[in-house]
């Protein structure tokens, strides 16, 4: 169906400056808010050691300068919003947001990878076409700009919901409630509900089934114009039930601001008018804005829009089929975890661990344990505890540092247990294989045990 | 025909969410149910949380003060005897005092909250080993700050080990330090005197902290059942199995420490030491009033509580068992662990597996059914 007839069709740009303005100010607010709960000193220059992508080991924290990299992200993020040299901005914002992401992988989130890809996007999305700063300084501005570009942005948000709808497609999840069952009962402080109905057993069937349908049933309300004003009502009540449950920070409020591109033009062009009263109620602005005003042309033109369009389609291509590459890994998804990020699996699974390390000399076989509050923040023991791959980084973090201390014929060893959504704990990671002797690679790592336990499902 | 389809399932699915949206409502809007007598069948509220902390602070936490603060009179009352007129007969009763005392002291270790927390309770008490060298330049010189962080290692039931069988190699030997010099028995005075303030610090501070206690049961870092379970877990992984079993048996440093054992210089009392910290480990868990008497809501009772919709009590129960089995396996050992370590090393380890399998259950498996988080971890979730 992708024929040139679709690329050629034109939308207002109205929406998109909504998008704009409102992506520029959350995210711009995030950064703020994360600095001022401290976590940028906590989270990224306290800690003595940093987990890493594999591949992106260069990836290091810049110590005190990291700071100035949150305030260059917080910047571009300001930028954004007010659509001032907009390109640069957007590229400059989603390289110090990416770059803050590479640079420990404790801090993994769902939706830090969303605004990653999203800002990615956003690179080729003429999000400045109209109410924006380059539009007063150039003097021109664009009515109308490509479809395609609105409905990519669409096309983005539908993935996570629809992806996370899939991913919700599992036994654990349908038919024993997990993890709702062990989360809700322990809101009892949440004020009406939490005594109650926060205990019972159907709230919890009720919640995980409903929020499965409203993932896989959310993007085709939006999109269908009769039931739009109902599935945005949904957004809402949905997103801001889910943050006075579970601390999910600012993913409530950016979900609900992206839903709004699913609107008409008309309801964007009434936001932007509102905008533009309450910035012409300051009188300076109002000198300004009529001064710059803007000669407003038809239509944007994308340079070289076949070439942006191939690789637009290359982008979705990867999103549709990265979240499909635990498929290729043996065992239990949710145990092994390979291929579990990336691929929107939102709060889906509660899984704890305990982890303790054996460092033997292979020679005389002495052997100790380590404490790993000397080496690890306490967030960072609790995501390596049952994580394959941060098990295996700090085998080799330990093993390096005990080598550097002097000792000799350095084998690492794990005694590591975990819980997965309610079930009893059992043994993860087999206690005989010298992880320090084992390297990270895509392949399957052959030293998780197996769960002994089935889940079904996708 | 296809958007026709997917019209009528739109408006179909629309209706139903609809539905059960308002039901929710009026779910919610029909209130709690709390009392479950009317229809006979159990439904599942919020357990007790205050409930639990009440008889955790008047059954429990505040009797084992109480009487531990006793021992320590009793203590007191020995040194000052002692002091006045140290013989053979005096030391005798003055080391009774001091291990029934350090019994005591077994049972109030793990409540590390309110005051305890705040004025490093447990580190004026109980840090071994002593730091030799730094204690005997105490004595030497006459001035020491036992406030300092620096002192922790030198004052408390372990200094006292040190003082009472530690400072010479005879009892003829260790009168004799006390008869000839009053630099020890001023810090005899000095060490008791500190040890009594500080408790009686702590107890006076329990009259009105009970009401705080018993008054904060959200589920936060800071609330007093996420800070006791969280303490109770902590003082199980290091108070208990690190520092009496562990350290001592060489699990963190490839070879066995023995002069990390507590009550290093008395020896034969470790035994006796660790297993009155498993029973009142054991009797916290279970929920067992401090007199033994009565039994009320506990960690194990939450947890069935919360695991009752699954297949039965097992975990609950499970750990119940699992603290017998470390028990058993402590009860092989030697009286004296110096020795025990010095002839068979292997037993210590073997009890130190048995008290380690719990540590799993109660970090893992309870933690996540009580939806608590191990220490403060303050970041966004996903």
């Amino acid at each position: 169906m992708i024929n040139s007839e679709y690329f050629n069709e034109k939308s207002s740009s109205a929406p998109l400056a909504v998008f704009r303005i409102g992506f520029g100010l959350l995210m711009c607010y995030s950064i703020i808010r994360f600095w001022l709960k401290g976590w940028i000193e906590t989270l990224y220059i306290q800690p003595k050691f940093h987990f890493s992508y594999y591949g992106f080991e260069w990836v290091k924290p810049l110590e005190e300068y990291t700071y100035i990299l949150f305030m260059i992200c917080g910047v571009s993020a300001l930028l954004v919003a007010l659509g001032l040299k907009y390109r640069l901005s957007i590229f400059l914002f989603f390289l110090s947001f990416t770059y803050i992401e590479l640079m420990d992988k404790t801090t993994y989130l769902n939706h830090y990878y969303f605004i990653s890809i999203l800002s990615f996007l956003m690179l080729f999305i003429p999000a400045n076409a109209t109410f924006s700063l380059d539009n007063l300084i150039k003097r021109r501005s664009y009515s109308m700009v490509p479809k395609w570009t609105i409905d990519s942005l669409k096309i983005l948000l539908s993935i996570v919901y629809i992806y996370s709808g899939l991913a919700k497609l599992n036994s654990d999840w349908l038919f024993k409630a997990m993890p709702l069952k062990i989360w809700l009962p322990s809101k009892f402080d949440l004020p009406f509900i939490g005594e109650n109905l926060l205990q019972q057993e159907w709230v919890h069937y009720a919640m995980s089934w409903g929020g499965m349908f409203y993932d896989l049933s959310i993007p085709f309300l939006l999109l269908y114009r009769p039931t739009r004003m109902f599935g945005f009502l949904l957004v809402v009540f949905f997103h801001l039930f889910t943050k006075v449950l579970f601390p999910i920070g600012m993913f409530p409020y950016i979900m609900i601001m992206g839903s709004l591109i699913f609107f008409e033009a008309e309801f964007h062009f009434k936001i932007l008018n509102f905008i533009k009263k309450f910035l012409s109620s300051i009188s300076l602005l109002k000198k300004v804005l009529i001064k710059y005003k803007s000669h407003v042309v038809d239509i944007y033109l994308i340079k070289k829009e076949n070439f942006v369009i191939a690789l637009v389609s290359l982008f979705f291509i990867i999103q549709f089929l990265f979240p499909l590459r635990y498929l290729v890994y043996p065992g239990e998804l949710f145990w092994t975890e390979e291929g579990y990020r990336f691929s929107w699996r939102v709060m889906l699974m509660e899984k704890k661990g305990y982890s303790v390390f054996k460092i033997m000399d292979k020679k005389s076989g002495t052997f100790f344990y380590v404490n790993n509050e000397d080496f690890l923040t306490p967030f960072q023991e609790k995501q390596m505890s049952f994580q394959p791959d941060f098990l295996l980084e700090y085998a080799h973090y330990l093993g390096d540092s005990f080598k550097d201390k002097g000792h000799e014929n350095v084998q690492v060893f794990v005694d590591s247990y975990v819980a997965l959504n309610g079930r009893l704990s059992q043994r993860f990671i087999d206690q005989k294989v010298d992880l320090y002797n084992e390297k990270e690679s895509f392949k399957h790592k052959k030293w998780i045990l197996p769960l002994n336990d089935e889940i079904k499902g996708l | 025909m296809l958007s026709l389809f997917f019209k009528n399932y739109l408006i179909m699915y629309k209706k139903l969410a609809l539905l059960l949206f308002i039901s929710l409502l009026l779910v919610r809007c029909g209130g709690s149910d709390e009392d479950s007598s009317n229809d006979g069948e159990v439904t599942p509220v919020a357990y007790d949380r205050a409930k639990m902390l009440v008889h955790w602070a008047d059954k429990i936490i505040i009797p084992a003060h109480t009487a531990f603060k006793q021992t320590l009179t009793n203590l007191d009352n020995s040194t000052k005897t002692f002091v006045s007129s140290p013989d053979q007969s005096n030391l005798d009763d003055l080391r009774s005092k001091w291990l029934v005392s350090y019994k005591s002291w077994q049972h109030i270790e793990m409540f590390d909250i309110g005051k305890s927390e705040e004025i490093y309770f447990k580190s004026k008490m109980n840090v071994y080993p002593i730091d030799k060298l730094w204690l005997d330049n105490n004595i030497e010189t006459g001035s020491y700050d036992l406030e300092n962080a620096n002192n922790y290692s030198s004052q408390g039931f372990p200094a006292l080990d040190y003082m009472l069988h530690g400072i010479a190699e005879s009892d003829m030997a260790i009168i004799n330090k006390y008869t000839a010099n009053t630099k020890y028995t001023n810090y005899l005075t000095a060490l008791v005197n500190k040890m009594v303030t500080s408790t009686d610090v702590v107890i006076n501070d329990w009259t009105n902290y009970k009401e705080t206690f018993i008054g904060s049961t959200d589920n936060t870092a800071s609330s007093s059942v996420n800070k006791l379970t969280n303490d109770f877990i902590y003082y199980y992984e290091k108070g208990l199995r690190a520092n009496k079993v562990g350290i001592p048996a060489g699990v963190f440093s490839g070879g066995p420490l023995k002069g990390n054992v507590e009550a290093f210089y008395k020896k034969d009392v470790s035994k006796e030491l660790l297993l009155e910290a498993m029973d009142a480990a054991i009797k916290f868990y279970n929920g067992t009033s401090f007199d033994g008497i009565s039994s009320g809501p506990s960690l194990k009772s939450y947890l069935a509580h919360l695991n009752s919709t699954k297949d039965g009590s097992t975990l609950s129960a499970l750990i119940a068992s699992k603290l017998d089995s470390a028990k058993t396996q402590i009860n092989f050992l030697s009286n004296n662990f110096v020795s025990q370590i010095e002839s068979d090393n292997s037993k210590m380890l073997t009890s130190y597996d048995a008290i380690q399998a719990v540590v799993v259950l109660l970090k893992v498996d309870m933690l996540q059914s009580f939806n608590i988080n191990v220490d403060y971890t303050d970041a966004d979730g996903d």
